[in-house]
Formats: structure tokens, sequence, C-alpha cells
């Protein structure tokens, strides 16, 4: 999909090779909002990585190969792997590129135009092959992608309409809990929507109606209370598994 | 059982969703592949239109609408003032079911604006939004369960009579798998497009059939029932049928209507519900009839708006034909229907009038008004005709003040153009279109010589 000019940059800081930064990749990075650090080794890289991950690496082979492809090295054997890899080789270096395929996602010509910089790492950001575990919600044959607004059942596309996924992102979310028509009218669609409670109901048999007759009891009516998306409570699908169902 | 999510704090802003509902459109555009949205909106007369633009053009039309020609449309506009905006309301957009995947095609409702945005006037669409907003003012959101009624018919050669489907003839052997199994794949694709089917059965008429909805409010209802009527047609002439919803096709039997069941929700609450009342029935309720059956000669030429539309409502077919109401009484305007458990949520009130070749957002509206303004002035509601009028001589009906519903096109333009009351709820701008363009309909068929004339006179004068 084209990345748009509005997309939140990733949340998760970048790694850039070598450290000091070379200047053009420092200043385009920070005029594009990414957050970013410079690491000289692999231990710096091992030491410096964030909580959640490195969101990804800008890593400039043209002045220390070596070094470069060291690093590229161990961004894919962390656990998980960091895959949104772009490396700076000069015209000279690009045969190194043939044997190293699995060590990068993209490259570009050093030195490098400040724009052409900035498009690849919005690509390499926007990429659907690397799905950010933490944008997909499931529930049983249930999934939601919250990057890319999808919804699936069992792999096959559900045809919502905006308030009806929104719905369901929610339910799904909190899974297992019940949840109140109140909670959902102003979570969902907010207090200055104008109407009662009653749309919540509307919505809720427009979902059922659209996973189908088999599948429309996922989501339970509590009497008196509100609905539930499940019987009992179910955390977010881990990595992990996202993991497994990605190389599938 | 987790415990409960009660925490209501954190309410979504207004501004956020309307930027998230945008992004959901543009991302459903590019990840399922979309060659071709249409906007979809509706013209005085109840046609669906349409115009398509390509993906790439969607973003600028959410933001600020598509111009248009709108007196190319018929009933659209006046020439001087041609151009109009079509704005997309997100809310709606929906994949086409029926449309190959390759090709994937999604539909959403516009409202039309004038190019400084104002609400146009013969807009049907947002002339419901206005009445809705009145009926918002007074607490009170309006919700609508329509019984639509139509028929299935061999594709009609011009000027031919309609051949029923399952009365032998064209499909002889298999014609009543046919049309059954175009029913059932109908109610698979109107439940993919997020309209839930309560009910559907085989009507008395040969080759007729009922789908009966489950409720909405009033405005998603408009737009699902202009979905439902492509959708019947559409499904209907995959399979080489063709679908219609005139309200009296076939002579003889009973003709096809769109019994309205309507409530009128304060929150959480049915404002028509009252445990204390016999009929569990609330004030508001009752007056709300009272308004229905005091303007329902006004509003009747709406809410039956063809020449055909009056040979439905004759005695002896299930179609009301006098002004009353009753609890378990199908001759009536009105009819009460009595929810199977006591469900506060379920009390509610049908009109029996409308067919379904009305236009579902200007018939809402006639109708709310007429209901908000028994409840406004506070009219009191006349006793219940519970036995059958039909055999009632007229001297009767009139000593007990029962009325007729007009008994033409003719007669029901003649009361709707004295109604300040509908002139008010449809606008001046389609008032004065649909009384123009509806006159012009009577003459044209004033002047046609029917067969039951040739029959009856040719020889014997």
């Amino acid at each position: 999909m084209t990345p748009r000019a509005d997309d939140p940059q990733p949340t998760r800081p970048i790694a850039v090779f070598p450290d000091p930064a070379p200047i053009e990749i420092a200043r385009t990075l920070d005029l594009s909002g990414y957050a970013w650090k410079a690491v000289r080794t692999v231990e710096a890289l091992e030491r410096l990585e964030p909580e959640r991950g490195w969101g990804g690496a800008v890593v400039d082979c043209s002045e220390d190969p070596e070094g470069g492809w060291g690093i590229c090295r161990a961004l894919r054997d962390r656990d998980p792997a960091v895959v949104r890899v772009l490396v700076l080789v000069t015209g000279a270096q690009v045969g190194d590129l043939e044997s190293r395929d699995h060590l990068f996602q993209d490259f570009c010509l050093a030195p490098v135009h400040p724009r052409e910089l900035d498009a690849r790492l919005r690509h390499l950001c926007a990429d659907p092959r690397e799905v950010d575990p933490e944008s997909i919600v499931a529930f049983g044959g249930l999934e939601l992608n919250l990057e890319t607004y999808q919804a699936t059942f069992d792999g096959r596309p559900l045809d919502l309409t905006y308030m009806e996924y929104e719905l369901l992102k929610f339910l799904t979310m909190h899974a297992g809990k019940v949840v109140s028509r109140e909670t959902l009218l102003s979570r969902v669609w907010g207090y200055e929507y104008f109407g009662g409670a009653r749309t919540v109901d509307v919505h809720v048999r427009r979902l059922r109606a659209k996973l189908g007759e088999e599948h429309a009891h996922l989501i339970q009516t509590v009497r008196n209370v509100g609905y539930r998306l499940g019987q009992t409570r179910q955390t977010r699908q881990t990595r992990q598994t996202w993991q497994t169902r990605h190389e599938r | 059982m987790g415990e409960p999510v009660t925490d209501a704090a954190g309410a979504r802003d207004a501004t956020a969703v309307r930027s998230d509902r945008r992004e959901y459109v543009l991302h459903t555009i590019e990840e399922r592949g979309i060659k071709l949205v249409r906007l979809w909106f509706t013209d005085v007369l109840g046609s669906l239109k349409s115009f398509a633009i390509s993906p790439a053009e969607m973003e600028n039309a959410l933001q600020d609408g598509v111009t248009f020609d709108g007196s190319a449309i018929d009933g659209f506009s006046r020439v001087q003032e041609a151009d109009v905006l079509a704005v997309p309301d997100a809310d709606t957009f929906e994949l086409l079911p029926w449309v190959d995947p390759k090709g994937a095609e999604a539909r959403v409702f516009c409202d039309v604006a004038n190019l400084d945005g104002s609400p146009f006037e013969g807009d049907p669409r947002q002339v419901l939004r206005r009445n809705l907003c009145a009926a918002g003012a007074l607490g009170y959101r309006c919700y609508v369960a329509p019984d639509i009624e139509y028929f299935y018919f061999a594709p009609p050669a011009p000027g031919a009579r309609p051949t029923a489907l399952d009365a032998g003839g064209f499909f002889d052997l298999t014609s009543t798998d046919i049309t059954s199994s175009l029913r059932k794949e109908t109610i698979r694709t109107l439940e993919a497009m997020g309209i839930p089917v309560e009910y559907s059965f085989h009507e008395d008429a040969p080759s007729q059939h009922e789908i009966d909805l489950r409720h909405t409010d009033a405005l998603s209802m408009a737009d699902g029932v202009m979905t439902f009527r492509l959708v019947v047609k559409e499904v209907a002439a995959l399979h080489g049928v063709h679908a219609t919803f005139m309200p009296k096709p076939l002579e003889g039997v009973q003709g096809s209507g769109m019994h309205l069941h309507l409530s009128l929700f304060r929150g959480d609450d049915n404002a028509f519900y009252d445990p204390s009342d016999a009929y569990h029935l609330s004030p508001t309720a009752k007056c709300f009839m009272a308004g229905l059956l005091r303007h329902a000669a006004e509003i009747t030429a709406v809410t039956n708006q063809t020449v055909n539309s009056y040979k439905r409502l004759v005695p002896g077919f299930e179609a009301p034909v006098h002004v009353s109401w009753a609890r378990n009484n199908r001759s009536g305007l009105i009819r009460v229907p009595i929810p199977k458990r006591d469900n506060p949520l379920a009390t509610r009130i049908e009109y029996r009038s409308p067919d379904p070749a009305t236009n579902p957002y200007l018939a809402f509206s006639v109708i709310l008004a007429a209901g908000l303004r028994g409840i406004t002035e506070g009219y009191e509601l006349p006793a219940e005709a519970d036995s059958n009028l039909f055999e009632m001589p007229d001297e009767t009906l009139v000593k007990l003040g029962i009325d007729q519903l007009p008994q033409s096109l003719s007669e029901a333009l003649r009361t709707m153009e004295r109604s300040e009351l509908v002139a008010e709820a449809l606008g001046e701008h389609i008032f004065e279109w649909f009384l123009r363009n509806k006159r012009a309909e009577w003459r044209g068929y004033k002047t046609h010589v029917s067969q039951y004339e040739i029959d009856h006179s040719l020889r014997s004068l």
C-alpha cells in the first residue's frame, strides 16, 4: 500500500550505524520525526535496544562495510528479527549486496539524497510484509489489523462499515469481558453522537448478520448489561503466535 | 465471566471519529483493491441514482464532496441552480457483495449540498435528516422496521402482462424452488450488507414474497430500503428474473405493501411503552397515532405515490381503506401488534398503507411529522375500530367518524396540496416539484383508455 503523508511514524526508535551518525542521515530522520539512536558496535546495539525492540535500522556501510554488515547480522539474529533494515553502500560496493539479500530489506547508494532516504524509510515502515504484532487484535478465528483497518474471520475478509469495525474492535480488545451499552456508546461512537444506546443494539445485529449464522453467537448478549465477545477472557494474541502465522 | 468494562471515561471526540472514518474508507479501498466507488443518492421520486468515481478521487470527495449537474437528474434541481455537491456519508461506505471481487466496487450514500455547503432542499435524504432533527429536538429518536412485499416475474416484454413464476408457465417445473432460492440468496446478500432480516416468506399471491427487516433508526432504514430494492432486483436479474415493487401488478390478488413498524425512543426507553395501559401504549404513542390518523389523507400522496398505488388500497386484499386503528384488525390503517412477551422494547405501531414504490426518505419524513404533530398538539386518539369496516355501510362509517383514504392519486394530491404539514415536512422545493410531477402523471393516466373501458363499453354503448 502507499504510505500516506499523515501516517504516524513508528514509535519504536530506529538504530543508525555508525556512531556518530552521518549528518545527512541524522538530519533526515530528525526532520521526518523518527526517534533514533546511533550505535557503533553490536554491543552498543544490544545495550541501547529499546524495551519493545528496534523499530528498524539504517546502516551506512560506505565507510565501514565490515562493521555495518556485522550490525545487519546482529539485527537479523535478534528475537524477533529486525527486518526493516535499510543499508547504504557506495557504487563500488554494490557487488557486496549479492550474497547478503537476507540481511536487508532495501538499500540506497551513498551519498544518499535526503528525499530518497525519506521516501525509502516511509516505504520500509509501511511495508505490509512486516506487521507490527501490536497492531493485530485477535480472538479465535477473528482477527483485526489496526493499521490497515481490515477484519478477517478464518482468513476470510469481513466487509464492515466503519462503525461496525470500531465496535468489533472494541469488543475484541475487551474479549471475555462484559461491556455495557453506555460504555460502547461513549467509547466507540463518542458522546457527541446523536441518539441512544439502541444504536449499539442495531449495530450488534448488523455485525452478527455479517459474521454469518454460524458465528453470530460470538457476540453474546448479557441481559440488562450489555455485550461480550466470546465466553471467557482471552488476552491479545502474542507476538509468538503472530510469527507462527506469518511464516505459514 | 470477566468483570464488566464500565469505565466510560475516554469517550471519543468527534474530530477523532471523523478523521478515523476517513482513514478507514481510504485503507479499505487500498486493501480490498476497490476499482470503483459508487456515489449513491435518491431523487424526489425515490429512484436510486449513482455515479462512479475512481478510488483516487475518493480522498477529495470525502473532504470536499463532488460537484455534479443536478438538473441532469429528474426532480433534483431547478435549471438556474444546476450545480450541487454530493457529499459522501463515510459511515455508509460498504462493498457491493454481488460484484466480482476482481473488480471490487463499493458504494457510499451521499448527502446533496449546495455549493456553499448548506443542505440542498431538493435532496430527500436531507429532508429526512431535517425531520429527524426536529424529532431529536423533542428528545425522540425514530425507529422503523418495514415489511416489504414484492413479486418475481418472468422478464416482461414491453407492454406485456406480467407472468408469475410459480403459477405455471415460464418456470413450470422448478418454479417454487427458483423463487424460494432467489429469496434465500437475497437474504444472504442483504445480511452481508448489514441489513438484518427478521422473517421472510412466500406471500398469498402467486410469485409474491415478503421480507421483514429488523428495526434501525429511520435514516439507516431509508438507506436500507434503497439498498434492499436494488439487492432484490440485482439478485433476481442475475437469474434472469424480474423483481418488481409495483404496488398492484396483478388484478384479483393481493398487492404489495410496505407496512412500517414505528416506535419512538427517548434515550434507552421506548416512549411508546406504558405498562399501566391495557394495550401497553403510552400517552405519547396514542398522540402519535392520533396525529397519523388525522393527517393520513394528507400524506397518502407521498406514501402511495403512483396511479397504480390506489388499485391496491381497495377492500378485500388486506390493504387499508379506512382511516382507523385496531389491535388485531388488519383492515385498519394502524395496527397495534401485541408483542409475544411483555417486552417494553417491542411496543410499536404498524402503519399499513405505504407501498414499496414510495420514496422511503419522504415517506418516513411525512409520517414522522404527522405523528409528532399529534404529540405536540396533544391530539386525542379516536376509539378503536375492531369490527370489519369493509362490511359496514357508508352511513355507519360516517356516523362513527371514520374517513376513507384517498381513492385515487388525484384525490390524494388535492388533499396534499392543502396540507401545511406536508409542505413543512417536505420543504417548499420538493412539495411543489412533487405536486407538479404527480399531476402530470395523473393527466397522462386520465387520457388513457383502458382495456376495462373497451370490455365494458365498446359493445354495449
